[in-house]
């Protein structure tokens, strides 16, 4: 294979030093034009204020209780979610004939807006985590069950013929081939799994709760504390870059064979 | 004893407007323990479905396929198949790509290993035993493919133009290594293996095999000819091709398969019209 010119593919510092500027240069536009009175700080409150609110959430401590409900709720739901979608995934992948009976049914429940669903889950699981699990686990089931479905029937048949000729069985032929074959699906959408899991929760919480980052803007929202909201929306959006990059290295971890 | 016999086989596949496509009408052919036969014939001539049917990953639509005297029913477990692309499993390092065959049989891991390296020494690629097929070049892979093969146990090996993909000057290496496996310059292939060897390159056929066997332009493909292929071996392959006993069998066979080659030409014409 064709190495990839290394002039082409820039630096991870000089990257990193971008990235960095272009986050300062727009946090500095926003203060500015603040400061100078073309943007009300009622309606966008300034990073200066935000920043302080976060600095005090840390220092008080109040931001780690909430941070970690909405962590538990999305991790439960990415677990609950991926075992359901992959078991389900591979059983129709295996079963022709359940997946056309089934095909319609789960068009249309991934077609029902998860928001619709978020005051009937707080009606069946009341006001605590589960509902805000069972909201992410909607949303993260049929991101891993289409991977599933979709990396069992897309298992190279080539592989397949040659494994059974070197003497798999049926069972041998889903360990060694079918499951490794989904399994590159399934973690190359763990990313995207992984943030529908945040977003299921944090809507969650933001439509019903007493903790969770969802609830602490949704709060600020009710007082008009645009300041909280804002810091709300940077505290998850620093934890979704952060886990991410955790995932990203994860990913690179399990698919290592694939250069 | 022939290792593999074909009496009369058909294979018919349906095709997408609900007509019948016949691939192979009527195939003869037997293949005696230990030898090495070529079948050659014109591109989409129906030779990768006359392996597969031998493999026991089709089954015919009518005729016998006989496996060692018995008829063959479901895969041929007296056979390994190297294909023409590439069928190593990516996620597994090379060593346990070569030892998957015995792992599948049941060896345990460590024993399996001990030989799957011992084999990768004999194909040169012992230093490349943690790597991962993405990591090898195309003949390379052909080589652990080869060892994957040839490590089990099983008298045939079948082979669908394994070397298509590659440059000529690898496939010609592959060819010269190929056949050291299976003149048995080794202390494990004491008995050599029946090779039934797919190619559309005459040329390679002759090089390679005891008998070559030419097919009909498909479809309805039939054996037309049957060629022994009277070379010494040991083969060197460098020098062979220069060789005026090869280039007057060249001649005499290619007069068969010319024919061939021809009326496929035409009839890939004749759809494209």
């Amino acid at each position: 294979m064709p190495e990839p010119d290394p002039s082409a593919t820039p630096s991870g510092a000089i990257v990193l030093a971008s990235q960095l500027a272009l986050g300062i240069a727009l946090l500095a536009l926003w203060q500015t034009l603040v400061s100078v009175q073309v943007l009300d700080p009622f309606f966008v409150s300034r990073p200066s204020d935000i920043g302080a609110r976060i600095v005090r959430w840390i220092t008080s401590g109040t931001l780690w209780g909430h941070l970690a409900v909405t962590l538990e709720e999305s991790l439960l739901g990415l677990v609950a979610g991926a075992a359901l979608g992959v078991s389900l995934g591979f059983l129709l992948a295996r079963s022709p004939f359940l997946a056309q009976v089934l095909d319609p049914y789960i068009k249309m429940l991934n077609a029902v807006p998860r928001v619709v669903l978020a005051p009937l889950f707080l009606l069946w699981f009341g006001l605590g985590i589960w509902s805000k699990v069972a909201l992410a686990v909607t949303l993260v089931f049929f991101v891993m069950f289409f991977n599933t479905y979709q990396g069992v029937r897309d298992a190279d048949p080539v592989l397949i013929d040659n494994v059974r000729m070197l003497g798999a069985t049926e069972r041998q032929l889903v360990r060694h081939v079918l499951v490794p074959s989904a399994l590159t699906w399934i973690f190359s959408s763990l990313q995207t799994s992984l943030g529908f899991a945040m977003v299921g929760a944090v809507v969650g919480e933001y439509l019903g709760a007493t903790r969770g980052l969802g609830y602490v803007i949704s709060q600020a929202e009710g007082t008009f504390d645009t300041t909280g909201v804002f810091a709300g929306m940077t505290v998850l959006g620093i934890v979704v870059v952060i886990v991410s990059a955790g995932v990203t290295r994860l990913e690179r971890w399990l698919l290592h064979w694939k250069q | 004893m022939n290792a593999l016999e074909l009496d009369g086989v058909s294979r018919d596949f349906g095709t997408p407007d609900r007509r019948v496509y016949r691939a192979l009408d009527g195939v003869s052919l037997a293949v005696p323990s230990g030898a090495f036969v070529a079948i050659v014939g014109p591109s989409g001539c129906g030779k990768s479905t006359l392996l597969n049917v031998a493999a026991g990953l089709l089954s015919p639509s009518s005729g016998v396929v006989r496996v060692a005297g018995e008829p063959l029913d479901g895969l041929n477990r007296h056979a390994t198949y190297m294909f023409q692309q590439d069928a190593l499993l990516p996620w597994k390092t090379v060593r346990d790509n070569v030892a998957l065959g015995l792992i599948l049989g049941g060896v345990r891991r460590a024993a399996a290993h001990a030989r799957a390296d011992a084999w990768l020494t004999r194909v040169g690629l012992a230093n490349f035993a943690a790597h991962y097929p993405a990591q090898l070049s195309g003949g390379m892979r052909k080589r652990v493919a080869m060892a994957q093969n040839w490590m089990l146990d099983r008298g045939m090996v079948l082979m669908d133009e394994p070397f298509s993909a590659l440059d000529i000057h690898t496939r010609q290496r592959m060819e010269t290594e190929l056949l050291s496996l299976w003149e048995g310059r080794s202390p494990e292939s004491l008995d050599r293996k029946t090779v039934v060897f797919v190619t559309h390159d005459l040329e390679e056929a002759i090089a390679l095999a005891d008998e070559v066997v030419i097919l009909s332009a498909g479809p309805a493909a039939r054996v037309v000819a049957q060629h022994h292929v009277a070379l010494d071996r040991p083969r060197d392959l460098m020098e062979l091709r220069t060789a005026s006993a090869f280039v007057d069998l060249y001649r005499t066979i290619w007069a068969v398969l010319r024919e061939e080659v021809i009326k496929s030409h035409r009839a890939a014409e004749g759809r494209r019209a």
